[in-house]
């Protein structure tokens, strides 16, 4: 047996050790995927075209697809799931059934795999709504898989807003929609900011549920009933066929995209926080 | 003339018997103070005057309060109501906007539109909260640069431009260093010319200043009232004594 | 009357009022009815899957889908070797990394210093945003070539490689909400603690640790549910290959990876068998949920 100041030693170098692991391998991940895809990322890579047989390998049909899939799913699931948030915090009576039922129900749909979603989301979007594989069919799967994510932390932002704002704006006779309108929501925007940045990053990340419902066709989208591959599902594809040099740089540069853009959703982030915490104190 | 009449009004709290029998005349434009120990209920009656407990779970009020002889509890609009009976509170709450915005934002909610009338409304409440010369010359800049005490004359200005005819006001000093209390204290003494002010307070000293009545609570009661000097210097009940004399509470 | 009533210009006609109270209602219930959006979609998931996936289970049989070791559309539905795929894999990478996220939270929470928490903590949130694509491709180019090497085998497409990959995707999960739950504890627990003799080790393990178990607890299920729900990264890295394996060093295929590689062509009972392995999905994240509200549960007791 170890006695306690072994014992201790032994724990204090597996706590080491783990986050000495931890560390390496998240440096090596970034480190291996940037340093063999940075020199690959150019402005042609970037707005050039697309074609599988090779001549052209450009990335823009998926950065435009991308950022369709993000901007209808967010013009969807944004307004209902701030909506939502707001019926909970001002509207709802505290514990009552209806709020208990709301919650269970989001809670739910934050549990279901994504994969799941794709699933639904080629019968029902698809298939029976007829959408066929398009931008708006992806977008109405990948609202549904955000709304949870926009709901709890917009929920957070609107609770963390004083009760004296709304005692305030009430005592000097304004209609609840009016301070919910010019008082409660201007004061939650950086967490509403916060939490649509987010979803943001959820929409880009999200690749199984995106081909079944948005396909993989690698031209720029002319409508969002048209089909289209977003980057993710891009890298996905490309990982298939990794067999000339060319298709092992566009793979990285692929991914470095994505990973440039989680970082500067991240820094977004950082950056309305920052300056949220510096205005309240 | 009476400006607010409370018959009987009792109010509970859940079980919470909060407030119990309560019948007390607010008289027009005179300062009414309301004074008691903590908990006693001064902040709940202020609050019903408004109808502010109305935002409150399981509030059951019974009684009635007349406001110019009209029954604040049989009328459906409430938000007419709070708009011609102002209210200023413990801690100032100046809303994260500028200081014109924070003045003006009463008079928007209500739908008025004429920029000249909002600037006019708005120079006029600062004047007459005492605030207007210390910033006239920033008033786009953010309210919370203000200090307590010009906050809380904010706060006061904000009601004002709602133009008013009851001021309540909870415990509006307490927060502020003496300097300050002096400054809203002398604007009380203007303001009683125009509005009628129910104010709540910890400082016998300041009820004796400002107060021309004064009611005080004791555990839900409504113990005595009366010119303010009477219960300062002849207290009737030996509970308003004891308060008065600093015994307790 | 007195006077200050009657120059009040601000006075809202009767009319403006009314308008203003159907506003109201109109936008209460608008609100409500943008909350319903939530229920019913649940309500139209759960009814879809159940509806689509039940023939499958009356066609085949529910013993046969479950038990079946053979998956051969339109004939045969086995999705046992799915199920022992997804179960393996799930349990290698939680043992493998939620003992390396809890410790790294712990040093994160307890021993670093502050400029390196400053510096790993935002890291470790970055790796939470990144796609799981990247992870399958990191594993991809990365891992699998690593086994082929260590193991000497033809393809490193296998659970192991499986495995490893989700252990990195979950430590981001597991790290945070651990971290954020033993940095919630009051500072009088390790005081308390430390004022006994103990010493900061001793207390991190029997102190804190175990007063943040709730967090800890759902920073784990969290992890769970993000290994046994991910789809893309297994299907790069796991082979795929729908039979039962027999080592860690087999290709298998998961649940997930079963329903994105045949849905985009499958019909009728075939398509009906994906949406049974998706219930199947859906049955063990509500067993997962449930274990973890009865560990909760029971510690508050
Ligand atoms: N929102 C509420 N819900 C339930 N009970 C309340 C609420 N507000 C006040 N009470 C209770 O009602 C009683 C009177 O409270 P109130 O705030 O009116 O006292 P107060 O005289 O203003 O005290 P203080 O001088 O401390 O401000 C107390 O017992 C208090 O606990
Ligand atoms: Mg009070």
């Amino acid at each position: 047996m170890l006695n306690r100041t072994q014992q201790d030693k032994v724990l204090l170098g597996a706590i080491w050790a783990s986050a000495s692991i931890t560390i390496l391998f998240l440096l090596w991940v970034m480190w291996h995927i940037l340093s063999n895809g940075l020199s690959h990322v150019s402005w042609e890579f970037i707005t050039g075209a697309y074609t599988r047989i090779g001549e052209a390998s450009g990335i823009w049909a998926m950065i435009v697809s991308t950022v369709y899939m993000v901007g209808l799913s967010l013009s969807i699931a944004a307004p209902i799931g701030i909506m939502t948030a707001i019926y909970l915090t001002e509207y709802a009576k505290p514990g009552s059934k209806i709020v208990k039922v709301i919650r269970f129900c989001t809670e739910s749909l934050a549990g279901i795999p994504s994969i799941v979603y794709g699933l639904f989301g080629m019968t029902f979007f698809v298939t029976t709504l007829g959408l066929g594989f398009s931008i708006l069919a992806g977008s109405l799967t990948l609202s549904m898989l955000i709304l949870p994510v926009i709901i709890r932390t917009t929920e957070e932002a609107l609770m963390a807003v004083p009760i004296s704002y709304r005692e305030g704006g009430y005592a000097l006779g304004a209609t609840k929609i009016y301070t919910i309108w010019r008082l409660i929501l201007p004061s939650a925007m950086p967490g509403i900011i916060t939490s649509i940045i987010l979803s943001i990053g959820r929409v880009i990340g999200e690749s199984a549920p995106v081909f079944l419902t948005a396909g993989m066709v690698t031209q720029i989208p002319e409508s969002v009933l048209e089909s289209g591959r977003t980057l993710t599902v891009h890298l996905y594809k490309l990982t298939q066929e990794l067999f000339t040099q060319s298709e092992w740089d566009q793979a990285y540069a692929t991914a470095t995209i994505l990973i440039v853009l989680v970082l500067a959703l991240n820094l977004a982030t950082k950056i309305i926080t920052n300056r949220y915490n510096k205005v309240s104190h | 003339m009476n400006k607010l009449t409370i018959n009987n009004l009792d109010l509970f709290y859940g079980e919470n018997h909060a407030l119990k029998d309560i019948s007390l005349n607010i008289p027009n434009r005179k300062v009414t103070a309301l004074i008691g120990p903590s908990g006693c209920g001064k902040s709940t009656l202020l609050r019903t005057l408004n109808r502010m407990n109305d935002l409150v779970e399981n509030v059951k009020i019974t009684g009635d309060v007349h406001f110019d002889g009209e029954d604040i509890y049989q009328q459906s609009d409430v938000k007419a109501l709070r708009k011609r009976v102002g209210m200023v509170f413990q801690k100032a709450n100046p809303f994260p906007m500028s200081i014109f915005e924070n003045v003006a934002f009463g008079l928007k909610a209500q739908g008025v539109k004429s920029t000249e009338e909002i600037k006019a409304v708005v120079e006029e409440s600062l004047r007459s909260a005492a605030l207007w010369d210390e910033v006239k010359d920033r008033l786009d800049s953010d309210a919370f640069g203000l200090s307590g005490g010009q906050q809380q004359r904010l706060c006061i200005a904000r009601a004002i431009a709602m133009e008013p005819e009851v001021i309540l006001m909870d415990e509006p000093t307490s927060a502020l260093d003496p300097i300050a209390t002096h400054k809203i204290e002398e604007l009380m003494d203007e303001l009683r010319k125009k509005f009628t002010i129910v104010i709540v307070t910890h400082s016998m000293n300041q009820a004796k200043r400002i107060a021309d009545k004064t009611a005080f609570f004791w555990m839900g009661e409504l113990v005595e009232h009366g010119e303010t000097d009477q219960i300062f210097n002849n207290p009737i009940d030996t509970r308003t004594q004891g308060y008065v004399s600093g015994e307790f509470g | 009357m007195d006077s200050a009533m009657t120059t009040n210009t601000l006075k809202l006609p009767e009319k403006a009022t009314k308008k203003r109270d159907w506003i109201e209602t109109v936008f209460h219930l608008l609100f409500l009815g943008c909350a319903m959006v939530g229920v019913l979609s649940v309500a139209t998931i759960a009814w879809f899957v159940f509806h689509e996936g039940l023939p499958a289970f009356q066609q085949a049989g529910i013993s046969e889908i479950i038990f079946g070791r053979e998956w051969l559309p339109p004939a045969l539905f086995g999705i046992a070797p799915m199920i022992v795929a997804s179960l393996i894999s799930t349990l290698g990478a939680v043992i493998i990394g939620v003992p390396i996220a809890i410790l790294t939270a712990v040093f994160l929470a307890e021993l670093a210093p502050k400029w390196l928490a400053n510096l790993v903590r935002p890291a470790v949130e970055l790796l939470a945003g990144i796609p799981s694509v990247v992870y399958g491709f990191f594993g991809l180019v990365i891992i699998v070539p690593m086994i082929e090497v260590l193991f000497h085998i033809p393809a490193g497409n296998t659970i192991l490689a499986g495995i490893i990959v989700l252990a990195i995707m979950i430590l981001p999960t597991v790290i945070t909400i651990s971290e954020t739950s033993l940095r919630a504890l009051p500072s009088t627990y390790k005081e308390a603690a430390l004022a006994l003799g103990a010493s900061h080790i001793y207390s991190i393990f029997r102190v804190l640790i175990p007063a943040a178990r709730s967090g800890i607890y759902t920073g784990i299920s969290l992890g769970v549910a993000r290994a046994i729900g991910e789809t893309m990264a297994i299907i790069m890295v796991m082979g795929n290959a729908p039979a039962m394996p027999g080592s860690l060093l087999e290709p298998a295929r998961t649940l997930t990876a079963n329903i994105a590689m045949e849905m985009s062509y499958a019909t009728g009972i075939h398509a009906s068998a994906l949406y049974s392995t998706g219930i199947v999905l859906l049955v063990f994240i509500v067993l997962l949920n449930a274990s973890l509200l009865y560990l909760n549960h029971k510690r508050s007791h």
